[in-house]
């Protein structure tokens, strides 16, 4: 056998060596740090560089299967196909259960080797540590790879040709959307590592515990823009129109990003002011734990869901027995050991703290009830109590039952101080801008043309947001003038949310929609725009067969932009995939989706005929992803703040941050 | 999960913070045993081979006709029961599209507890196999079906007599490894 065609097996060979690295990573230097052991400890660090290039070693030996098309491996075979344009075949690696695991491992063991790199300045017992924890969740996902979801086993007799990476997966936003996702996933490994570390050690020094804030930050930041990816592919890919669905992946999603938004806030707390100590290691250990449930509840066919991949109860039970572990496991740490922790300064009832702590609790509720809604078909089931769906008429009214006060007490945090303040202060510096913004919602009630409720409310509630947070900057900028990387981004990050809200509720209150049969050449006026229809054509793509429709987009009577929206049928499975025609703008949306022609069914001329044609104005949709975006951006400037890098001064565990 | 911790010792808050954990390890290992098998969603019909309950449904394209049980017989047909509020349904569209394309048997959809416009912008979408959609807004006649969600689908045979029903959405394993044995014994069976 040529070389080349051993690759899979040296894939393998790599997996398995990743393994023992991972299993000696975590062992040796965790009972290193217990024992004071230096040269155990020492280990950590190359153990986490071989562990990330031996998975690099596995990934790109399945990412050439994948481009050589080597339908001799079964995951390659099941998942690619000759007509499977090259790009396509890059990302086809990531496409299904095996594949998609390794790349968590993959950035799991990157993260991995960046933490080692980038904490030569923490002492050694912690490092150790934290390299230690993370080698554990290596294994547990190495050996849930090797022992049941094996990427590499070969099919025999190789397939002459494969089965075709799912339709729904062949399109741009899929390429980076779950490795974004996965960064976010994988990035609350680290302070769920220091979390469990402080345990062990049983304390927690603000020092570490800065260093962990940016890792915090940009694993959220990811998370972000992975779930808003998600969102927009569904946007445009499912026909719909709709941006969110309440399904249980992306709620899976969702409720790590809400404890972690939580988390973000509950660090910076105890970081600055060394209250929340338990807490914050429990949202940590939370974080993570939610990142891992949704992992679970995805691949393990629990919930029946769009996103399900196939069912496997070996691998449920795998994957729900390493989650029982690693929950279990720190959790029981955490009752031990974490009411050792030290209390911070007290603080009055009126202060910065109280604040981020009802920001906190409103963040977790919410995160708890979709936790609930998530389950409790399950539940019901169980106990025999019938088959219940939850729709989105709960999950709405809750989200926003919870999000209100959130959206109300946002401004006051960044302008209260510390400790204790007095109530009137922010109140007054906030009054005018609170009048302004309720002016803002009556105005935006007589004019709205629909919907005048949820325009009100997304106006008036964006715009003091957005005022709010402009009177803080402008607070800062009079005062000291020092704007660090950190009020940058939290300024940043609080008008993302005032960005995102206005946009949600005003395509939800302004929202136009029309479905029709349409004649080729026939024009329909919908909300100003005129929508000239001309008609369907068949072409051919690498990979499917596509009803191309276009419609001549109007306004005045000049024409804006031809729209193609598309239905492609793939060539194998026959399955049909909406493309919908979008005209972007900033402040709206045209969307046009085919629906399907109406001729009669054995005409062969039907695709030339009249077709159903949905239409919908979607105005601001944009913001929502743009306000998304904008949190994501803050996430990430916030990091960068030199001050979490500092040098750690010797007595630094209770200096106090403005 | 609690209020911020901390302040009381472990204690009772401790062993219920344990119960409930165990007690959402349990449920997740029911799920995760349920996920395993094929027809998890399955229940005995006490219907397989008795007849099919009487019913007059509208059609979904022709509100103005009924359809009665009656008019079904003389050739077996398969009862597929959706709805556009079900997303399982649109994973079994594909699999029950081609089946029927095969025109083994007569396809009839069953429309449950839908409004008409949803179900109609449904199989604009994504295609419409059906040679008939029958329509059961309130779900009245589904209660004698034994339907209690969807994708459901019912095999009933010339005489009107039940004969198989599966519960979930179709793949082409039971089509090949059910459906399809079940009905050439029926048909050799005439």
């Amino acid at each position: 056998m040529a070389p080349m065609q051993m690759l899979p097996e040296l894939g393998q060979v790599a997996l398995a060596l990743a393994l023992l690295v991972a299993l000696l990573q975590a062992a040796l230097p965790l009972a290193g740090a217990q024992r004071g052991k230096a040269s155990w400890m020492a280990v950590a660090r190359p153990a986490a560089f071989a562990q990330a290039l031996l998975v690099l070693c596995a990934f790109v030996v399945l990412t050439v299967a994948f481009v050589m098309q080597d339908f001799s491996v079964r995951y390659v075979a099941e998942n690619s196909n000759s007509l499977l344009p090259v790009i396509y075949r890059y990302t086809a690696v990531w496409g299904s259960h095996e594949g998609s695991l390794l790349l968590w491992a993959l950035i799991l063991a990157a993260w991995t080797a960046v933490v080692a790199e980038f904490s030569r300045k923490l002492p050694d017992e912690v490092v150790a540590r934290v390299l230690g924890i993370m080698g554990l969740v290596s294994v547990g996902f190495l050996s849930f790879l090797i022992f049941t979801s094996n990427p590499f086993v070969r099919l025999l007799p190789a397939a002459i040709e494969g089965r075709d990476l799912n339709p729904l997966l062949q399109d741009p936003g899929m390429i980076i959307h779950p490795p974004m996702l996965y960064l976010g996933y994988v990035g609350f490994v680290v302070p769920f590592a220091f979390a469990v570390a402080a345990l062990i050690d049983g304390r927690m020094d603000a020092r570490w515990l800065r260093w962990t804030r940016p890792w915090t930050n940009i694993a959220w930041g990811f998370l972000t823009l992975g779930i808003a990816l998600g969102s927009w592919w569904a946007y445009y890919e499912l026909g719909w129109g709709g941006w969110w669905f309440w399904d249980p992946v992306e709620n899976a999603s969702f409720m790590p990003w809400l404890v972690g938004a939580a988390l973000l806030h509950s660090q910076a707390v105890t970081e600055k002011r060394g209250s929340f100590r338990g807490w914050t290691v429990l949202l940590a250990i939370a974080a993570f734990s939610l990142s891992l449930l949704g992992t679970f509840l995805v691949r393990s066919g629990v919930l029946t869901s769009v996103h399900a991949f196939a069912a496997d109860p070996a691998r449920g039970l795998f994957i729900l027995i390493f989650l029982s572990i690693v929950i279990g496991g720190s959790l029981l740490l955490y009752a031990l050991r974490a009411p050792r922790f030290e209390q911070g300064a007290p603080f009055a009832a009126s202060s910065r703290e109280t604040l981020l702590l009802a920001n906190n609790l409103l963040l977790v509720s919410a995160c708890g009830m979709v936790l609930l809604g998530t389950l409790y078909p399950l539940l019901a089931d169980a106990l025999d109590l019938g088959k219940i769906s939850v729709g989105p008429p709960y999950f709405g009214f809750l989200f926003v039952l919870l999000m209100t006060p959130l959206v109300l007490l946002l401004p006051f945090g960044p302008l209260t101080r510390w400790q204790r303040e007095q109530p009137s202060k922010p109140l007054a510096m906030l009054a005018p801008w609170a009048i302004l913004a309720l002016v803002l919602g009556v105005v935006a009630f007589f004019v709205a043309p629909q919907g005048p409720w949820k325009t009100a409310a997304g106006v008036a509630g964006s715009a003091w947001i957005l005022l709010g947070t402009g009177r803080f900057a402008w607070t800062r900028l009079r005062g000291s003038g020092r704007f660090t990387p950190e009020m940058i981004g939290m300024t940043l990050a609080h008008t993302g949310i005032a960005v995102f809200l206005a946009g949600a509720l005003l395509v939800e209150a302004q929202n136009v929609q029309s479905e029709l049969a349409m004649k080729p050449g026939q024009t329909v006026e919908l909300a100003g725009y005129a929508f000239r229809f001309e008609g369907v054509e068949e072409t051919q793509g690498p990979n499917y067969i596509s009803d191309l429709g276009r419609v001549q987009l109007l306004r005045d009577g000049k024409p804006l932009a031809l729209l193609h929206p598309e239905k492609r049928a793939y060539a194998s499975g026959g399955q049909v995939m909406t493309e919908a025609g979008i005209h972007a703008g900033l402040f709206g949306d045209v969307y046009v989706a085919l629906g399907e022609p109406l001729g009669a069914a054995d005409d062969p001329d039907r695709a030339a005929g009249d077709w159903a044609v949905r239409l919908h104005i979607k105005p601001f949709v944009r913001w929502i992803w743009l306000g998304a975006a904008l949190m994501a951006l803050g996430a990430f400037v916030t990091a960068v703040d030199r001050r979490f890098r500092a040098k750690p001064a010797a007595t630094d565990t209770t200096r106090r941050h403005a | 999960m609690n209020a911020p911790a901390g302040r009381r010792g472990p204690g009772l808050a401790v062993i219920i913070g344990a119960l409930c954990f165990l007690g959402f390890l349990a449920l997740l290992f029911y799920g995760v045993n349920q996920s395993g098998r094929g027809d998890r969603e399955a229940l005995p019909s006490p219907l397989i081979g008795k007849p099919a309950p009487e019913f007059a449904l509208p059609l979904l394209h022709e509100p103005g006709r009924l359809v009665t049980s009656q008019e079904l017989l003389d050739a077996p047909y398969l009862l597929n029961v959706w709805g556009s509020w079900c997303p399982e349904c649109r994973v079994e569209h594909p699999v029950m599209t081609r089946f029927a394309l095969t025109k083994r048997v007569r396809v009839l959809g069953y429309n449950l507890k839908d409004e008409p416009e949803d179900a109609l912008r449904w199989l604009e979408q994504f295609g419409n196999p059906y040679m008939l959609v029958l329509t059961d807004r309130d779900g009245r006649a589904a209660i004698d079906w034994g339907i209690y969600g969807a994708p459901e689908t019912f095999l009933v045979d010339a005489k009107g007599i039940v004969r198989w029903k599966h519960v979930g959405a179709l793949d082409d394993t039971i089509i090949d490894g059910e459906l399809l044995p079940l009905l050439e014994q029926l048909e050799a069976g005439k």
